[in-house]
């Protein structure tokens, strides 16, 4: 007697396939509408109140977006450190917020050496303020040259993680280095008398409230000084980008992150590429010391660290590697974290800025810009 | 996409990574002590260790230093024996803090407990400076019979019912016996007379600051309670991230509020200086607003990072100054300042009358047993030392109550009026 068998057919079920195939994007609504539902109004996520809260004082608003501005404009300019090391060798290099952090302390050395005090005239402490500028922008390149050279370079064709093992370990030389610097007080009198501690940074910038002056009567406060850093981190992002797009070592520089033996072919000489995009990297990281020290007025051998990973989580978000992508995250960034200053919680602000870069990478994961555009520089 | 979707998870990894680097860095802070573990049992001995653990690097060092010198005037006043030459008394110092975390860091504090229990010649711990810190350091000593001293923790629930945590006090003594004494008064002291200063100094509106940490937060919620209770208005609460690098919004916002005085629950290392720097650069200025603190801001550190912005800066301070105290409180003063060439921080007199008590104890009992010198140290009454007459009460908190309140004043510490009675 003949058994049946019965066929079995791969269609039997087709629902549950297409679920397969889709769960993961499910699961991903489900997480984000049970965050923003259920934990948002723990965070301080309360639409009704800031609602009123914009509606009764738009002003506020508007100033909280300039200091969400200025704040994103110098978390830029560190964000591009890490954005132009990325696009040429793919590297992420964690030493460059305690890059930084050297950088300030150079500027404080230089600031103190001039012996300009708190509140000192602008034409006495210009020449001060370029003098720091110049220094820490040029200790800044050379570090980080060094560090190419001694830390990175032997390990160009090692497996990924190599590098970025040996970019932690430079970045824990870096804090010791700006601890050691600190304490340096018999030297550098302007360091204080603790090697740990917080250092106050002369308060040179003139804070001459320009809407007031203007004769505009608004309780928005947006002063010299703040334009002056707004104007700094601008002048310099520009300028990157156009070295970059117009520039004979700027289309090498997008070679060699292109394609690196093609570029060598060509006769472009790669290693002095890869050491160009430290210099800028790294003089811009001496720039970005001395604006936040003059503009924050502390600096610590720990703010690198802080300073680093929002840096680095502008970059990400913006599409690490695509240089108009680390302005974009760092101005994000830092609107995202006054307005939640402000209108959430300060003590959920963190929370908020990873739980968007969390957002955002779930659904575009090579960041805002990264997809769009192939070239990586 | 995948190769997108691959970059995004190898960077997701190495934020981690580098997260966990960060925080768990430079394991190699102190590694005196552990290496006289003579294990000769209570008698045999003659000689008695009194080990204090203190954050001595980051910014408490210059606070902590003053303290250590404080026990150190101590335990050579006793000629470094006690019981007539019978017994020997070595003094050590461990440092609770790590270079990498810049203030105290909870593997060191467990590991400088666990190093003083298993050293049986240490009969007192002298410490810890941070509240948080002594959390993990008192359940370690509890289970040794341990004495341990603080000179400088003020969270009330190390000690009180009803003032910290369900489960608090009683948590931290898994043998059912304290051994667990402070010589400052506690903050739901410090909290509430702290409210009543800002109101005698003419403040009506108040906005209110933590720093997220056991201590501050502590006091945040104290000073808030006082403050609705004796009639000032509390126009916010927040917490803040003491890693920020500024808190210009922050401050924006609470500008947008009008408060005359804005209180900070915490310590200098988590920002306080970057704190006043922003209020007065969004133009809260000193005459309009005012700013306070507890005793963990009433440093010269504080003046250091905060510069000009410093200047009318107000704190209080569980105890007086060094400078105010009278009595044999004033030759030690003196003492102090002959000795060291300095002006004695906040707590130095502290850490002298700790390490003072700890040495009577040792005299009372004369032998190596870490139970008797806890017991008799524990029951310490009416004792004539530099701070005052005190007692430990059955909590083992002393029962001074004088504070000061005292205010920055050209680049220095000044103070102002004694609060509250004893």
């Amino acid at each position: 007697m003949p058994h049946y068998q019965l066929p079995i057919t791969p269609y039997q079920f087709p629902i549950p396939t297409t679920c397969m195939k889709n769960w993961p994007l499910i699961c991903l609504y489900l997480v984000v509408a049970y965050l923003i539902l259920l934990l948002g109004p723990i965070a301080g996520l309360d639409l009704p109140r800031i609602v009123v809260d914009i509606a009764r004082s738009p002003e506020l608003l508007i100033q909280q977006l300039l200091v969400g501005l200025v704040n994103g404009g110098i978390i830029a300019i560190i964000a591009l450190g890490y954005t132009l090391v990325y696009g040429i060798i793919e590297l992420i290099n964690f030493a460059h917020g305690d890059l930084y952090m050297l950088g300030a302390f150079a500027s404080l050395t230089v600031v103190g050496a001039f012996g300009v005090q708190d509140g000192a005239a602008l034409q006495a402490s210009i020449i001060a303020m370029l003098g720091a500028l110049f220094v820490s922008a040029v200790v800044c390149a050379g570090l980080n040259i060094i560090t190419e050279r001694y830390a990175y370079r032997p390990l160009r064709n090692a497996p990924r993680l190599a590098p970025l093992i040996s970019a932690i370990g430079v970045s824990f030389i870096f804090q010791n280095l700006g601890l050691l610097w600190g304490g340096l007080k018999s030297f550098i009198p302007i360091m204080g008398a603790n090697a740990a501690s917080p250092k106050s940074f002369p308060d040179l910038l003139p804070r001459i409230d320009i809407l007031k002056a203007l004769g505009i009567q608004t309780s928005i406060v947006f002063t010299t000084k703040d334009l002056i850093v707004l104007i700094v981190a601008i002048v310099l992002m520009v300028g990157l980008h156009l070295f970059v797009q117009y520039t004979r070592l700027g289309k090498a520089m997008r070679a060699v992150a292109q394609n690196r033996d093609a570029a060598k072919i060509m006769g472009i000489n790669v290693d002095q590429i890869i050491v160009l995009t430290f210099l800028i990297g790294g003089a811009l990281a001496g720039a970005a010391g001395l604006l936040v020290g003059l503009y924050n007025n502390t600096i610590v051998f720990t703010m690198g660290f802080t300073a680093g990973l929002r840096a680095f989580t502008a970059a990400v978000l913006g599409g690490i590697g695509n240089i108009v992508g680390a302005m974009l995250g760092g101005v994000l960034i830092g609107l995202l974290s006054s307005l939640s200053d402000q209108y959430l919680s300060s003590r959920w602000t963190n929370a908020w800025v990873f739980a968007v870069l969390v957002v955002i990478l779930a659904f575009r994961p090579g960041g805002l810009l990264g997809e769009n555009v192939q070239e990586k520089v | 996409m995948s190769k997108f979707q691959s970059k995004a998870i190898l960077i997701c990894t190495v934020l981690t990574a580098y997260a966990i680097a960060g925080c768990s860095g430079g394991e190699n802070g102190s590694n005196t002590g552990g290496s006289q573990n003579t294990p000769n049992g209570g008698g045999g001995g003659n000689t008695v260790k009194i080990v204090s653990s203190l954050p001595m690097t980051g910014s408490s060092v210059g606070l902590t230093q003053s303290i250590v010198n404080g026990i150190k005037q101590s335990v050579e006043e006793a000629k470094s024996s006690a019981c007539d030459g019978k017994l020997k008394i070595d003094y050590q110092v461990m440092d609770d803090a790590t270079a990498s975390a810049g203030k105290w860091d909870p593997a060191q504090e467990t590991e400088n407990a666990n190093k003083a229990v298993a050293d049986n010649t240490v009969v007192a711990y002298i410490g810890t400076f941070n509240s948080g810190a002594a959390k993990l350091a008192i359940p370690i000593l509890n289970q040794a019979n341990l004495l341990m001293i603080s000179p400088a923790n003020t969270y009330p629930g190390l000690t009180k019912k009803g003032l910290g945590e369900a489960n608090e006090p009683e948590v931290y003594y898994p043998n059912g016996k304290r051994n667990y004494t402070r010589v400052v008064p506690t903050d739901d002291l410090q909290g509430s007379l702290g409210a009543n200063w800002a109101k005698s100094l003419g403040v009506k509106k108040v906005y209110i600051l933590d720093d997220q940490e056991l201590y501050g937060k502590g006091l945040a919620d104290i000073f808030d309670k006082s403050a609705k209770n004796i009639g000032l208005e509390v126009v916010g609460r927040e917490g803040i991230d003491a890693k920020a690098a500024d808190y210009r919004s922050l401050m924006t916002k609470i500008k947008a509020l009008n408060p005359d005085l804005i209180y900070f629950g915490g310590i200098t290392q988590n920002n306080a200086g970057q704190l006043i720097k922003d209020m007065r650069n969004v133009g809260m200025t000193a005459d309009k607003v005012k700013f306070m603190g507890p005793d963990g801001i009433y440093e010269q550190a504080l003046i250091d990072a905060g510069g000009k912005d410093a200047e009318g800066v107000y704190a209080t301070f569980g105890g007086v100054p060094a400078k105010e105290l009278t009595g044999t409180g004033k030759t030690w003063y003196e003492n102090y300042k002959a000795k060291y060439k300095a002006e004695p921080e906040a707590y130095a007199a502290y850490g002298y009358e700790a390490a003072k008590v700890v040495i009577d104890g040792i005299n009372k009992t004369c032998k190596n047993d870490r139970a008797a010198i806890r017991d008799a140290v524990m029951a310490t009454k009416d004792y004539n030392g530099v701070l005052g007459t005190w007692s430990f009460d059955a909590n083992g908190d002393t029962s001074l109550k004088t504070m000061s309140g005292n205010v920055v004043k050209n680049g220095k510490w000044e103070f102002v009026e004694k609060l509250g009675t004893k």
